[in-house]
């Protein structure tokens, strides 16, 4: 049987303490889109993406109900290192290791088991590649990552998840702290993971995620209002409140 | 303009006038050992037991014995404090027991040293039959070094920032990958220097060796771990106080000689940190 969704989330409830962050998420990711999520700050966004990967755990008090599917099975068959293996996440502000640019993206391969110098460097010139950062940083690749601009980290950051071989791709609000330029730079590269990869764009910029993705979710205090084609949903919701994000009436 | 550019005027003054309150009688102390035992520091001095009802010839089982006990201290109060704190920062959970826990290790590191020393005597000594040996005199200072170190390294390990951790994680690293190539690395210098600071003062006590290791004359080097060995601190008490008639210059020595040991461990320490720094890549 062939599945035809990569992410799917069957009445996703997520609580921090008693706060209700989530109510009742019901929404599949097919394999090969870019899926954005928009919506104001607290709507939710990043606690969907990182409840996918299950990071919301470091959190206490957090909590959830629901089922979610990575091809078919529900992620509480796989362990955590597993899962987070196969659904990697960008960070909104570029986070690099303060280690050398090589180390940072040879971090994932080593933790996974990876020791064969040659296999390891291989899978660095690949990911760096397929972030578009190799031709910027081939000739510097023991330099410290800090030394990167912010452009240039992010990048590096993908790579560096792009490194353990990933099946989904999520991103958080990764190009807040970039300039115009470099984030034109993350989006190409964006683009090009299509052909391999299942990802999910969680932005504040509604350009973006008009610009960048192919289906697009907008999710207001924990709820997913609509989702649909993004050239639809931004041209003619069906939701009035969907209508009056877009247009700017609010957030 | 000008009231604030006084004020801060003012306020340099009072610190560095506090600072040289603080650093000259520092100075002034080991200026004052230095002159008055550098003199009687010969190689005899430093290689030969001491002689004549230890008026005469050197201190050398006791610099022996002191590295022993210091090396002994750490080989146990190292792993066990580093680990344990590596457990309450990223393992326990924040609750009311570890937070009782934690209150504690800072409380034990408020104990008088002499209490630890009858506490290694009861245990080591007398109900774990180690007698009054290298053991036993290590256990105790490893016990009573042990609160710094878990401070130090709990501290070193919680400036780490969280950043660290999620990266990791989120590549599924597992918690103790996470721990051992990203957390740990750089928690490395503020262990060294907790390290080097509690086991700078178990070289210098006298009180937890007194009842568990401490030899008052023994010009021989030990054979085992099982048996007693002279120490610095406490031959300086002995010959300072206990033995009539000693060459003063003789007292001022063997305290120099202990401090230089301090120093030394110092220097070893804060080559490691710079080393360990480097690895930093910023």
């Amino acid at each position: 049987m062939v599945n035809e969704t990569v992410i799917k989330t069957v009445n996703l409830d997520c609580f921090f303490g008693t706060q209700h962050v989530l109510k009742n998420i019901n929404l599949e990711v097919l394999p090969h889109e870019i899926l954005g999520i928009i919506g104001p700050a607290n709507s939710g966004k990043t606690t969907f993406l990182r409840a996918l990967n299950r990071l919301n755990y470091l959190h206490r008090t957090y909590s959830q109900t629901g089922e979610i599917f990575l091809d078919g099975r529900e992620i509480h068959q796989l362990t955590d290192n597993l899962l987070r293996k196969k659904i990697g996440i960008i960070f909104a502000l570029p986070q690099v290791l303060p280690v050398s640019i090589f180390d940072n993206v040879a971090y994932g391969p080593k933790v996974h088991g990876i020791t064969n110098r040659q296999a390891v460097s291989q899978l660095v010139e690949e990911a760096l590649k397929r972030a578009y950062l190799w031709e910027e940083v081939k000739d510097r690749l023991p330099e410290p990552a800090v030394r990167l601009s912010g452009g240039q980290q992010q990048r590096l950051c993908i790579a560096r998840t792009l490194a353990v071989e990933p099946e989904v791709i999520l991103y958080d609000e990764h190009c807040s702290g970039l300039d115009p330029i470099s984030t034109a730079k993350v989006e190409d590269a964006m683009q090009q993971l299509k052909a391999h990869y299942a990802q999910i764009l969680v932005t504040n910029n509604t350009k973006q995620a008009s610009r960048v993705s192919d289906r697009c979710a907008f999710f207001l205090m924990g709820e997913l209002v609509e989702i649909g084609p993004t050239h639809d949903l931004f041209t003619n919701p069906r939701d009035k409140r969907t209508d009056d994000y877009i247009t700017g009436r609010f957030g | 303009m000008n009231g604030a550019r006084i004020r801060q005027q003012i306020a340099f003054g009072v610190l560095g006038a506090i600072t040289l309150l603080i650093v000259v009688p520092i100075i002034l102390v080991i200026l004052y050992i230095v002159i008055n035992g550098a003199g009687a520091i010969t190689w005899e001095f430093l290689t030969q037991a001491p002689r004549g009802g230890m008026k005469a010839g050197g201190i050398f089982p006791a610099i022996v014995g002191t590295i022993l006990l210091v090396v002994g201290t750490m080989l146990f109060s190292l792993p066990l404090g580093v680990l344990s704190a590596i457990y309450l920062v990223e393992y326990a959970r924040d609750d009311l027991f570890t937070r009782m826990i934690k209150l504690s290790v800072v409380n034990l590191s408020g104990i008088p040293s002499i209490v630890y020393g009858l506490f290694g005597f009861t245990l080591f000594v007398l109900l774990l039959h180690f007698g009054t040996s290298i053991l036993a005199g290590s256990l105790t200072l490893a016990i009573m070094s042990l609160p710094v170190i878990i401070t130090a390294s709990k501290e070193a390990l919680e400036s780490v920032p969280f950043t660290y951790r999620e990266i990791s994680l989120s590549l599924g690293a597992t918690k103790w990958q996470t721990v051992r190539y990203c957390v740990l690395p750089y928690a490395i210098p503020g262990i060294l220097t907790g390290t080097v600071l509690s086991l700078s003062r178990a070289a210098g006590e006298t009180a937890p060796i007194l009842f568990t290791v401490a030899a008052f004359y023994l010009p021989r080097l030990p054979h085992s771990a099982f048996d007693q060995v002279m120490a610095l601190p406490y031959h300086l008490y002995v010959i300072a106080t206990q033995v009539p008639n000693i060459p003063i210059s003789i007292s001022f020595a063997t305290a120099l000689v202990l401090i230089a040991l301090v120093f030394l461990m110092n220097l070893v320490s804060i080559i490691l940190r710079a080393h360990y720094r480097k690895k930093r890549l910023w």
